[in-house]
């Protein structure tokens, strides 16, 4: 059994250690969030937060991660409280097939928990290893930059809304 | 809308016993609709699908539950579900939201064939927009009964109808089982376009926030119970037959469920995914096949593809032959350009679920279209077609036809030799890069002449491709299928017709040329694996004729923009270009050192969506990609029912298209496909992204819906090129317009 902190809530998971996170996610805890894409980190669909920090989900053993808290895009918000990414990406429509939303959502997350307010420049070298195959890339970039806006102005008001198990 | 019936349980599954049975239950009225389209001679006085399913039910019901619109179309990521909704409550005078749209479903849906051609909207818009407006009046006219008032004096809103004093019928209760069992008339009372509410508006996409909140989306997330888990061992080349395999150890490592083998095809199931992963790697290793080296040189591809056979179709004959003529000519300039094989790429690799049960199979799937998948599988399986459902739910963009049918062959294939079960079936990164059906390589040559006062006095084009499209059919286009051990082998390629053709699509030039010859050297031989490609062959035929056309602008000492113009009458296409100019500031334009512009136009398929495009870019020999600095677009594609979709489509296959021009070009050696990941096959990252497009929609309402999906990707390869040629000086023939080939070019 490995123990890991995900979405804020403690799990056991009984997978081999050797298994990638991913598949733990998906398949062992039925989280839809993190995709799989290529399995080589060369694509970033499978992105996800490890301490806080973007991880290509695909290529990290389990066996790794014993007590690390793990965050998917199901722990930024819901439809009724949505994370500020998430509102972000619904006020841009910044996505077409959606595919490869979620890993850029929680790419940005990662960015945004470093850097609170970044520049374009800053946003597109973050998000440079996220694929995306429909040509939604700008829209992104502009989400993104309104949700770092959206979090300034709530922390300038005394709230957080960048997500809840941020 | 999310995806319906996503988490049925297996008992679900099973108690509807072969599915088309219980939606016949479900859905009396819409159990024949399909049996219907499938059976008739299409109604060609009627609009759009209403041809081929004229039924007014098989699109609408209406019930105390609320309002259902059914689609055989299939949401790929285009956003055409949020589109059909908002056409469906315009003319219903609803709102959207009183709106549920059922997608692709052979249990439930038309039959609309492949969601494919930019022509969900003219078909599928057309029908349910026509079907929408009589039921509307149907209701009218029986609330003018009920309600002993002229039919004139009552209103629609809200789901219902309102007579002058306020008294008003609900939708529901005016409409029994039989109500909207009627044909559909060739003319409806559509709505007034100079009043429209709901259509013309920038809807939010209703499956975008099951996407944000990682809701279950996609085929990839459907987790049936009992479900299991399959890879597939694809051989490693197109030729390769398994000599042999070692299935023993396979068996016993851990979750393994069965190791399914069938001539050379080869598959192995297991209770968890990554166990599944883990034992094809094992299978793969265990593996010795026999491998032939069918492909050509990569470095001769394109002589090879000149001395081929080849068959011709002509495709434009106008004026007197150019012998005649050339004497006349000021003039007269040649250029050859060549494109190599290109990839879909979709960002998740095709999946599929299928449950074999009681002799009957059903099958979830990402395909392009389920009517088709099921006449294919029924014959792969050798199942009556009675007997499969195919029910789409959404993957990752496609961009033409791809390996979904493929995945779902292998579904249901694995499926059959584990009854009961639902066999889940993923394709790894390699499978789809190395399996896919890849847009064609095409070379073309072309050759024109200006006359003295700068006018097109002849033009002859001349363009080199395969089939641009091998979608099944029939099971022979299944290619799980070429590997069993009594194996099917594919039919022969066909040219498709014109006037939207294939290779030949856009190859016919849209400007005023008096003598011009255009034809098409369809080669059948194809080596490597090739089908549909978002917009077929218009990629490649804009990017050379609006590369020509700069040329011969070029020659004539005249603007591009304005060279365009003068050879060019259709109003609406005056107004793209110049609407796209004007944006873009093109006549006031200060090059920078090192930057340029460049400028392109189409009417996709010569009939459909007119898009014209400026964009600019800086080439600086330190760096070895150019940037391309601003882009601006204008489209009209008729009626614009939601502007936001268009521009999100638009810029979307803008920067596809800048990624295929740029980049892109399969590799192979003799035998095998060397380009298996994102770093053999590099595309279009953030870093190379424009700095910005700005897309302008110009809205035509109460006309035909034309359709945006593809209308970008010619005219973008065209302005890019066409920019990057001002910026260096330099002609560009050969895709990609790779760094190095710039630099080349540069001499640096
Ligand atoms: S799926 Fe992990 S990087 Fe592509
Ligand atoms: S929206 Fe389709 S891959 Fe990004």
């Amino acid at each position: 059994m490995i123990r890991l902190i995900v979405n804020g809530r403690p799990v056991e998971v009984d997978d081999e250690p050797s298994t990638p996170l991913l598949y733990v996610l998906r398949d062992t805890l039925e989280l839809n969030g993190a995709k799989f894409g290529c399995g080589l980190g060369q694509c970033g669909a499978c992105t996800v937060l490890v301490e806080g920090a973007a991880v290509f989900s695909c290529v990290v053993p389990v066996g790794d991660l014993a007590g690390q808290r793990i965050t998917t895009v199901e722990g930024l918000g819901t439809r009724e409280r949505p994370g500020a990414l998430q509102h972000a990406f619904i006020e841009e429509q910044a996505a077409q097939c959606g595919y490869c939303t979620a890993g850029m959502i929680m790419r940005a997350q990662g960015l945004l928990e470093r850097n609170a307010s970044p520049t374009d420049e800053e946003i597109r070298a973050a998000l440079e290893p996220n694929l995306c195959r429909c040509g939604t890339h700008l829209r992104i970039v502009r989400a993104v930059r309104r949700a770092a806006e959206a979090r300034q102005r709530a922390v300038a008001s005394g709230l957080s809304s960048l997500g809840r198990a941020g | 809308m999310g995806v319906p019936d996503m988490k049925v349980s297996r008992r679900a599954v099973l108690s509807t016993g072969g599915a088309l049975v219980v939606s016949f239950a479900l859905a009396p009225s819409l159990a024949g609709a399909a049996a219907r389209s499938a059976g008739r001679a299409a109604d060609r006085s009627l609009p759009g699908s209403l041809r081929s399913t004229p039924m007014l039910d098989a699109w609408l019901r209406i019930d105390a539950g609320g309002i259902t619109v059914f689609t055989g179309k299939a949401e790929l990521g285009q956003g055409i579900k949020t589109a059909l909704i908002q056409v469906a409550a315009e003319e219903l005078a609803v709102q959207p939201q009183a709106i549920t749209l059922v997608t692709a479903d052979t249990a439930r849906t038309p039959d609309e064939g492949y969601t494919a051609g930019s022509l969900s909207m003219e078909d599928s818009g057309t029908a349910i927009m026509n079907a929408a407006a009589q039921a509307r009046e149907i209701m009218m006219r029986l609330a003018s009964e009920r309600l002993r008032q002229p039919r004139g004096e009552l209103t629609a809103a809200q789901g219902a109808v309102i007579a002058p004093g306020g008294r008003r019928i609900a939708y529901a209760d005016l409409v029994s089982d039989r109500t909207l069992h009627v044909r559909a008339e060739p003319r409806s009372p559509l709505g007034n376009p100079a009043h429209r509410r709901v259509m013309g508006r920038s809807w939010p996409r209703v499956d975008v926030p099951a996407k944000v909140f990682g809701e279950r989306a996609f085929v990839q997330d459907l987790r049936l119970a009992d479900m299991v888990h399959a890879r597939v061992v694809r051989p490693p080349s197109y030729g390769a037959r398994l000599r042999s395999v070692e299935t023993a150890p396979i068996l016993r490592l851990p979750g393994v469920l069965r190791v399914v083998r069938n001539g050379s095809y080869l598959a192995v199931v297991a209770r968890r995914e990554y166990q599944a992963i883990v034992a094809m790697e094992a299978l793969s290793r265990s593996a010795s096949w026999e491998e032939t080296a069918s492909l050509p040189h990569q470095s001769r591809l394109f002589a090879d593809l000149l001395a081929w056979p080849s068959r011709d179709v002509p495709v434009g004959r106008r004026g007197r032959p150019p012998s005649l003529r050339r004497s006349h000519a000021a003039t007269m300039l040649e250029a050859e350009y060549r494109r190599g094989y290109l990839m879909h790429g979709s960002i998740g690799p095709s999946c599929a679920v299928a449950l074999f049960d009681h002799g009957a199979l059903t099958v979830w799937t990402q395909t392009q279209g389920v009517y088709p998948l099921r006449s294919a599988l029924a014959g792969l399986i050798g199942l009556p077609e009675s007997r499969v459902r195919c029910i789409q739910v959404e993957g990752a963009g496609c961009y033409g036809h791809n390996g979904a049918d493929d995945a779902a062959a292998d579904a249901a294939l694995i499926a059959k030799q584990v009854p009961g079960r639902p066999v889940r079936v993923q394709w790894m990164r390699a499978d789809e890069h190395k399996w896919e059906p890849y847009g064609p390589a095409m070379l073309a040559r072309v050759r024109g002449a200006l006359d003295a006062a700068g006018h097109i006095a002849w033009w002859q084009y001349q363009v080199w491709s395969n089939t641009h499209s091998t979608r099944p059919g029939g099971a022979r286009e299944l290619m799980p299928a070429w590997y069993l051990e009594r194996p099917l082998s594919p039919p022969a390629p066909r040219p498709l017709p014109l006037p939207a053709g294939g290779g030949d699509r856009n190859a016919l030039p849209l400007y005023r040329i008096p003598s011009l010859r255009v034809d098409y050297r369809f080669v059948p031989k194809m080596p490597l694996r090739v089908s549909a490609l978002r917009s077929l062959g218009a990629h490649f035929n804009v990017f050379a004729i609006e590369s020509f056309m700069d040329e011969l602008a070029r020659a004539g000492k005249l603007d591009p923009v304005e060279f365009r113009l003068r050879h060019l009458d259709d109003p609406r296409a005056l107004a793209v270009i110049r609407t796209a100019a004007e944006r873009f500031g093109w006549r006031a334009y200060r090059r920078l050192a090192g930057c340029g512009k460049g400028f392109a136009f189409a009417r996709y398929k010569n009939l459909a969506a007119y898009l014209a495009i400026a964009v600019e870019v800086s080439v600086d020999r330190g760096e070895p990609m150019p940037r391309v600095l601003r882009v601006v677009a204008a489209v009209d594609s008729g009626e614009a029912v939601n502007p936001d979709g268009i521009r999100n489509q638009i810029e979307g296959g803008i920067i596809q298209a800048f990624s295929w021009t740029l980049l892109e070009s399969v590799k192979f050696d003799r035998t095998r496909i060397t380009s298996r990941d994102w770093a053999s096959y590099p595309i279009l990252r953030f870093s190379a992204a424009p700095r910005s497009v700005e897309v302008v929609v110009l809205n035509r309402p109460g006309q035909p819906f034309l359709g945006t999906g593809e209308a970008a990707q010619g005219p973008a390869a065209g302005a890019l090129a066409n920019a990057l040629a001002d910026a260096a000086g330099l002609k560009l023939q050969d895709l990609p317009l790779s760094g190095d080939r710039i630099k080349g070019a540069m001499g640096s």
